[in-house]
């Protein structure tokens, strides 16, 4: 259960773009014809994107009414979920996961170089408004940590220096390329690779 | 060490390809007609032969649990829903199945979804994977369009539609109930078993829930036959699992391995040892985050199956591997997990959503030297008061590894006692203690 809090600058309307009603009508064909109660994150997911990677309070009453079900439902469900971001983010949305596999790796480094690159503290802009950052719990990639997801991409088997270029990168609004930072293939060990004593990724 | 060809998963890093072509290659979607024609009751028993055991967490027997299903359908269609929802911390086996080996899944899903009469599945997918979830959408419009699924899927006569649904970062939608829950579209809070979903699921109608390993492994074990699968581990603890070795070793990785594997030629040979040797390890989660951890000595002849790792008082979850050397601090290792299950309680029961806060308090006053001898034994009690009065696992996911770690490494935590107690003298403060107490001369 995480705590969120709700944006005070609120847009007064949300109504779904043409494409996306389009791509709505396909999400409740997923579903029985009396069940498109299930359709509601999908649907959140979609407002989200549509919206700048946030959703705005009238979003979640648009999807209300689009599925008849009561406004207080919606609103349930964005607040339990920890993907559905009731405050604007940055365009660049950086998360970095620091549970334990990461944090044996070093991902509390990453957590540092976030701090002084971005922004000082969690969910803030940085200052040229492109990034911001958070931590969150594993994003199921331990075996190339430490890792973060921009968005919707994973950065793997990252260390302080390609760590500092991703961002960067990021703050040029030039993103680098997603994937392993050890040039590794995907979960595959590494041959010949013994760190000494103390030396750790990052 | 497990033979090459003994390996089901064998695109796990992705060196052949996870397109249909190439997944045709390794045998894929070989025969699946002649499977499902010996009918519904063979492969139930083929699969109770082959004795395996779901690779979600729990261990329970896949061919019993498919039996479970209503065998005629009635008023109620079933569904079949699977379970992609991998958010176990040192756990990362699902991705690579859904990334390169999605048409393992998808032929699973047919032959299952025929054994418990279902004619619709959904894959649930955490929402971090995007990607691996476009993927499969990728593999299953390349079923469609081969009619490998769909309608009269494999020329079978049997109808089949898989539809993606992604969650939205709740690890407690691992919890089948809760998946079901956040799949009818509400908070995914687990629901009070029995019912089990087997006869009353996902919207009230009888629905088979498994783990994506457990689903790809199907085709393979009744291609190769049951025996075949059997013969490897020992009984009840059979066949081939995927290994993940993570946290302080040289080379992480993922890797298919026999049952039954011993711990440290798994950590040594796979995970490229130890960083620091052998010599260095301080302990081991041997199953993903929710499983005690044991230490070294335990570890040096501990053998990775279910029931092995039971009579070390542990588990084997879901085979995730975290291994922690001497340098880091075990305490705070483990505050960090009390930290995530504090995070992901979902909040319904009491004792589960109050207690992961306390035990993560304690243990982080622990791991920053300012707790006292009071508070270890308070937190012991709190693990006690949590397990078993919960709705669901998460109950027992949170307190089991603080007691695993209670357990092993006492001395250490008595050694981080510093603090004296807070307070020193009993006072009598009227408003701070419980009123029956004020008669007696020492409230």
């Amino acid at each position: 259960m995480s705590l969120k809090k709700i944006h005070d600058n609120q847009p007064d309307k949300f109504e779904f773009t043409k494409a996306n009603l389009e791509l709505a009508d396909k999400i409740l064909k997923k579903y029985p014809s009396d069940q498109k109660k299930s359709a509601v994150m999908p649907l959140l997911y979609l407002a989200q994107n549509q919206n700048e990677n946030w959703i705005p309070l009238a979003a979640m009453k648009y999807i209300g009414k689009f599925l008849s079900m009561p406004y207080i439902n919606v609103y349930e469900i964005a607040t339990f979920y920890s993907m559905y971001n009731l405050a604007p983010v940055g365009k660049y949305f950086i998360q970095v996961c620091t549970t334990s596999p990461c944090a044996l790796r070093g991902a509390n480094k990453l957590v540092d170089i976030c701090k002084e690159k971005i922004s000082k503290n969690q969910n803030e802009l940085s200052q040229n408004k492109l990034c911001s950052w958070t931590e969150v719990e594993c994003l199921g990639a331990c075996i190339n940590a430490p890792m973060m997801q921009v968005n919707e991409d994973y950065y793997e088997d990252l260390d302080e220096t390609n760590t500092k270029k991703i961002l960067n990168s990021f703050l040029e609004d030039n993103p680098l390329k997603p994937g392993s930072y050890r040039n590794r293939k995907n979960s595959s060990p590494e041959k010949n690779q013994i760190l000494t004593n103390g030396h750790k990724n990052a | 060490m497990l033979k090459e060809e003994n390996k089901i998963f064998k695109n796990l890093y992705n060196e052949q390809g996870w397109e249909l072509e190439n997944a045709l290659k390794r045998d894929d979607w070989l025969d699946t007609k002649k499977i499902i024609e010996k009918g519904r009751d063979w492969i139930i028993n083929e699969i109770k032969a082959s004795e395996l055991r779901g690779r979600g967490g729990a261990g329970f027997s896949t061919g019993l649990k498919w039996s479970f299903a209503p065998k005629k359908v009635g008023s109620r269609p079933h569904y079949l829903v699977i379970n992609a929802d991998e958010s176990e911390p040192g756990t990362c086996k699902d991705r690579d199945i859904l990334r390169f080996e999605p048409q393992k899944l998808i032929e699973g899903c047919l032959i299952a979804s025929y054994a418990v009469n279902a004619k619709v599945c959904y894959v649930y997918i955490r929402g971090e994977y995007l990607n691996e979830g476009k993927r499969l959408q990728e593999a299953i419009d390349e079923a469609y369009s081969k009619n490998l699924i769909g309608k009269n899927a494999c020329n079978s006569g049997w109808d089949l539609d898989i539809y993606i649904h992604y969650g939205a970062g709740a690890y407690i939608c691992g919890e089948e109930t809760a998946l079901l829950e956040s799949l009818e579209g509400n908070r995914g809070q687990p629901r009070l078993k029995p019912p089990f979903p087997a006869l009353v699921g996902l919207y009230g109608c009888p629905t088979i829930v498994n783990n994506v390993e457990t689903i790809a492994v199907v085709p393979t074990i009744l291609r190769r036959g049951a025996k075949w699968f059997a013969s490897m581990g020992r009984p009840k603890n059979t066949g081939t699992k995927i290994f993940y070795i993570s946290g302080n070793v040289n080379t992480p990785c993922n890797v298919e391995e026999e049952m039954g594997i011993p711990l440290k030629e798994l950590i040594e040979k796979h995970g490229g040892g130890v960083i620091g040797g052998w010599k260095n390890l301080q302990a081991v989660i041997p199953g993903g985050s929710s499983m005690p951890m044991v230490p070294k000595d335990i570890c040096e002849t501990l053998k990775m199956d279910f029931d092995s790792l039971v009579e070390v008082k542990s588990g084997l979850g879901t085979a995730g591997v975290v291994v922690i050397n001497k340098d880091e601090d075990i305490i705070k290792c483990m505050a960090r997990i009390a930290r995530f299950y504090k995070h992901e309680s979902c909040g319904q029961c009491t004792p589960c959503r109050e207690g992961a806060g306390w035990m993560w308090r304690i243990l982080e006053r622990t791991a920053k030297g300012e707790a006292t001898h009071k508070d270890i034994n308070l937190l012991s009690d709190v693990t006690k008061q949590i397990e078993g009065h919960t709705i669901c696992a998460f109950g027992e996911g949170s307190a089991w590894p603080v007691q695993g770690l209670l357990r092993h490494f006492r001395k250490e935590i008595d050694n981080r006692c510093f603090s004296e107690p807070i307070v020193k003298k009993k006072r009598k403060i009227p408003y701070l203690i419980d009123q029956h107490k004020l008669e007696s001369k020492d409230a």
